[in-house]
């Protein structure tokens, strides 16, 4: 028994640590490719320069996170047959479907399209070339619905029956799997979160290259900065937009999840009993042996009103949900109750980064705002830093308007960190449960899979990943910091899809090459 | 015919897709060691496949994801079961593809250097594993009535599977570099194709003696007509080689991998991982399938979205069409690099 427990934990710690790596670059790549193609298109559209050295800049910084994002990737089509085969024999029948979907569709489209773009430069049409971009954002959309409706499936199985011969999960409704009011918030949030993450990237990396033509004037270069300026606002509008469609978004998922995974709720809210109304928790730590909490801190009503729009609705408590799960599929109630701690403090991390960093784009929003709201003393050109502004005339001091830049560079991590405590929260809320309701995550792992291959298996990813992420970070330092390559000039005419017009073409270097 | 049986052939087209255009690249980065000369080579051999790796590979992810849809329990007991040989596959996959994407981002040259002995093993390895994985697929291997494979790591390496690992591993190389002489201008072009016959030969010669075995062993009429066709497109493109008609050398060393591919799926059909300890026990198109209904709604993706990745996969070939030499790399010297030569 204690060895089966010791698989278990393996596999999933393995699943773990590899998804929420993988989920390090998934947003930015889904953000970055449509901001990237926006400001490709702005490029194609205005022929400003500023877009075209925007263009680039963020593309390559683009390109360093979706080539991690990609090879992640394939580790999360493995996986569920190597260290989860009970499972993938249950369910294969729906949740293989979007999944298959996925790589035909989306990843297809990712992949191909971002090879044209990326050696395109000089051999595509503007516009084409353009488009191809467009194409890759696209792909990563759909990538991220179809995985995601598999990943609802999980979290509330619907449009499906149990085979009677087999004992297996047999797809019945395939609509209803992509479309289920699950998926749908799911990916309004998690697109959301996708593009807050993206945004607040931007700013972060803005914030650097501004806060330092501040400090250094005589060394900056307005080319640079007017990149610079306009990436800034470009994230600080995305990332307020996406913030609230984030908590919004946010909000509609919880209310699905309160019907849905009432236990899930209630252990993200430490709430032990059931309460009507119920308060909102703002810091508690819980003693699960005792089934209550030890200290807490709470708003009332609160909870009420985000579980139903109603500050007096009653909410059910862990132990309650935890004897009728028991009442149901047997066992006993505690053998129910997932990691209190966890989910609690997940939870609270996932909201708590999310909207600072959404309120970070608010106050920046409004310190850097358009000249026509300044005085004309205050007032900024294209290419210079901005002023940060409390007041049309009053600008803020030194400290603040360091502590302001320095709060814009470290955004850039924030949505990060609230998006691997998103996932960790729901995935882990969902336990023991693999299938919520069908299948535990106990009965879903390789039975054939010895312990130490596991272990081998998990050393060897996390070693890989970590050193990978070494390189990763240094190089996407490097590039960030080096800024927009402001001597670069696009193609002087128009690449033409027939190939070089004259013989001197022919012998020209690649315009991208490995 | 039935909907598993089209399964079937849907997967095996997948496969076969996936070792026809990710074999050319794995051989690639194979010759990336003993064809090009200097660095300026090694970087011409590597952007011949530059805008293209990514796309082929994908085409694995989709044979895995039709096959979890398709058939739940050939993807559980096949991907539970050849865990560690999948396990460096993954690995060399994850590292292969960072490679490729940063290797050009640092100039130092121990940086590059590391990379580029990456991008050699870590096509090696897959390219050889491949082989022993699909090797074992027909041979069969010890799997229980639970469907799950019992046997140990070592069991998946005997002669049979081990020959099947050096016939793709050579044949993948000659296909790379058939694509190599297809690809490039200049003194890399006239190597690879003097490399293509010396590997060609070498790859003839065990895919002879594997496919045969193969034959011997699981063979009926219809594999041995693609036995045939392999080895008949192997020595038209040994021809075409020698002949200097790179784009049929292409083409045949291409239809070598399909009909060989092929072959192995038709001797295995219609088991897809057969059992050595009970026949009974077998995973067979039937009993490894999913349900009619999800068979039939994939059957419609497919029918749909295949053509259409074929349709734009092909324009990214055509745009990407022209060869590459050495003059083409950026900020290329070419003075340096006969001194480094």
């Amino acid at each position: 028994m204690e060895l089966a427990i010791a698989h278990e934990t393996i596999a999933r710690w393995q699943f773990g640590i590899t998804t929420v790596y993988h989920f390090l670059f998934v947003p930015l790549t889904i953000s970055l490719a449509a901001i990237v193609a926006g400001l490709e298109t702005a490029w194609v559209r205005t022929n400003k320069e500023k877009y075209f050295h925007a263009t680039k800049f963020w593309g390559k910084l683009f390109l360093i996170n979706i080539a991690m994002g990609v090879v992640t990737g394939i580790v999360q089509e493995f996986q569920f047959g190597m260290n989860w085969s009970d499972y993938s024999r249950f369910v294969g029948d729906v949740f293989g479907a979007p999944l298959a979907m996925e790589a035909l569709i989306a990843f297809f489209f990712e992949s191909t399209f971002i090879g044209l773009w990326i050696f395109g430069w000089d051999k595509l049409p503007k516009k084409l070339h353009c488009a191809c971009m467009w194409m890759v954002a696209l792909g990563t959309v759909l990538s991220a619905y179809f995985i995601l409706a598999a990943n609802s499936w999980m979290q509330h199985p619907v449009g499906y029956s149990i085979d009677p011969a087999t004992g297996k999960a047999q797809l019945t409704d395939i609509a209803k799997v992509l479309f289920q009011n699950t998926t749908l918030t799911v990916v309004a949030h998690t697109l959301t979160a996708a593009f807050l993450t993206g945004a607040a990237f931007m700013v972060g990396i803005a914030s650097f290259h501004l806060w330092k033509a501040k400090r250094r004037p005589e060394s900056a270069d307005p080319k640079k900065t007017a990149v610079m300026r306009t990436s800034l606002r470009l994230g600080l509008v995305l990332a307020v937009v996406f913030g609230a469609g984030t908590a919004l978004s946010g909000d509609s998922l919880a209310k699905v999840m309160f019907e849905q995974q009432p236990m899930k709720m209630a252990a993200a809210e430490a709430l032990w009993d059931t309460q009507s109304p119920a308060p909102f928790s703002i810091f508690a730590v819980g003693d699960v042996s005792k089934g209550h909490n030890s200290v807490e801190l709470e708003i009332p009503g609160i909870l009420s009103f985000l579980a139903h729009s109603d500050f007096n609705s009653s909410v059910p408590g862990i132990n309650d949900t935890a004897a009728a799960e028991a009442a149901k599929f047997g066992g006993d109630p505690k053998d129910y109750i997932p990691s209190i701690f966890v989910t609690y403090w997940g939870f609270r991390l996932m909201i708590g980064f999310g909207m600072t960093s959404f309120v970070a784009g608010l106050i920046g929003l409004w310190t850097t705002r358009r000249k026509k709201f300044l005085h004309p003393e205050f007032r900024t050109g294209e290419t210079e830093v901005p002023r940060l502004m409390l007041t049309p005339r009053r600008e803020l001091g030194p400290f603040l308007t360091k502590w302001s830049w320095r709060i814009g560079i470290l955004t850039m991590g924030f949505p990060l960190i609230a998006n691997s405590f998103g996932w960790i929260f729901t995935e882990m809320g969902r336990q023991p449960w693999a299938v919520f309701g069908l299948m535990t995550t106990a009965s879903a792992v390789s039975p054939n899979v010895g312990v130490g291959t596991q272990i081998g298996a998990l050393t060897t990813f996390t070693l890989l990943y970590a050193i990978l992420a070494v390189v990763e970070v240094r190089l996407l330092v490097k590039y960030a910091k080096a800024g927009p390559v402001v001597t670069e000039q696009p193609p002087a005419k128009d690449p033409s899809l027939r190939g070089p017009s004259s013989d001197d073409d022919a012998d020209k270097p690649l315009a991208f090459a490995y | 015919m039935q909907l598993h049986d089209v399964w079937f052939v849907l997967i095996a087209v997948l496969w076969i897709g996936y070792f026809f255009l990710e074999g050319f690249d794995f051989g690639i980065g194979i010759l990336t060691k003993p064809l090009a000369r200097n660095t300026a080579e090694r970087r011409v051999l590597i952007n011949t496949i530059g805008p293209v790796w990514d796309g082929n590979e994908v085409w694995l992810l989709t044979a895995g994801g039709a096959t979890f849809a398709a058939f739940p329990d050939w993807y559980a007991t096949l991907f539970s079961g050849f865990y560690i040989p999948l396990l460096i596959i993954l690995v060399c996959l994850i590292v292969r593809g960072v490679a490729f994407e940063y290797r050009a981002k640092r100039d130092g040259a121990r940086w590059q250097r590391n990379w580029e002995e990456a991008i050699f093993w870590t096509s090696l390895l897959p390219a050889f594993l491949w082989g022993v994985a699909f090797a074992n697929i027909v041979r069969g291997v010890d799997i229980d009535a639970q469907k799950n494979y019992v046997g140990t790591f070592w069991d998946l390496l005997n002669p049979y599977a081990l020959l099947g690992g050096l016939v793709t591993l050579s044949l993948f190389t000659f296909h790379g570099a058939v694509f190599a002489a297809l690809k490039t201008v200049g003194g890399i072009r006239d190597r690879a194709r003097a490399t293509a016959l010396r590997v060609g030969v070498v790859s003839a010669v065990l895919a002879l003696a594997f496919l045969c075995w193969t034959q011997a062993d699981n063979g009926n009429g219809r594999s041995l007509a693609a036995l045939v066709i392999a080895v008949l497109a192997l020595v038209g493109a040994l021809a075409a080689n020698q002949l200097g008609r790179e784009g049929w050398a292409f083409i045949l060393s291409g239809a070598t991998i399909v009909a060989a591919v092929a072959m192995l799926f038709l001797a295995l059909f219609p088991n897809v991982m057969p059992s050595t300890l009970n026949e009974g026990w077998s995973l067979t198109v039937s009993n490894a399938a999913s349900s009619p209904y999800t068979l039939k709604l994939m059957t419609i993706v497919a029918a749909v979205f295949t053509p259409l990745v074929l349709l734009y996969q092909g324009w990214t070939y055509w745009v990407f069409r022209k060869r590459i030499g050495v003059q083409h790399i950026p900020g290329h010297d070419p003075a340096a690099a006969l001194d480094q030569a």
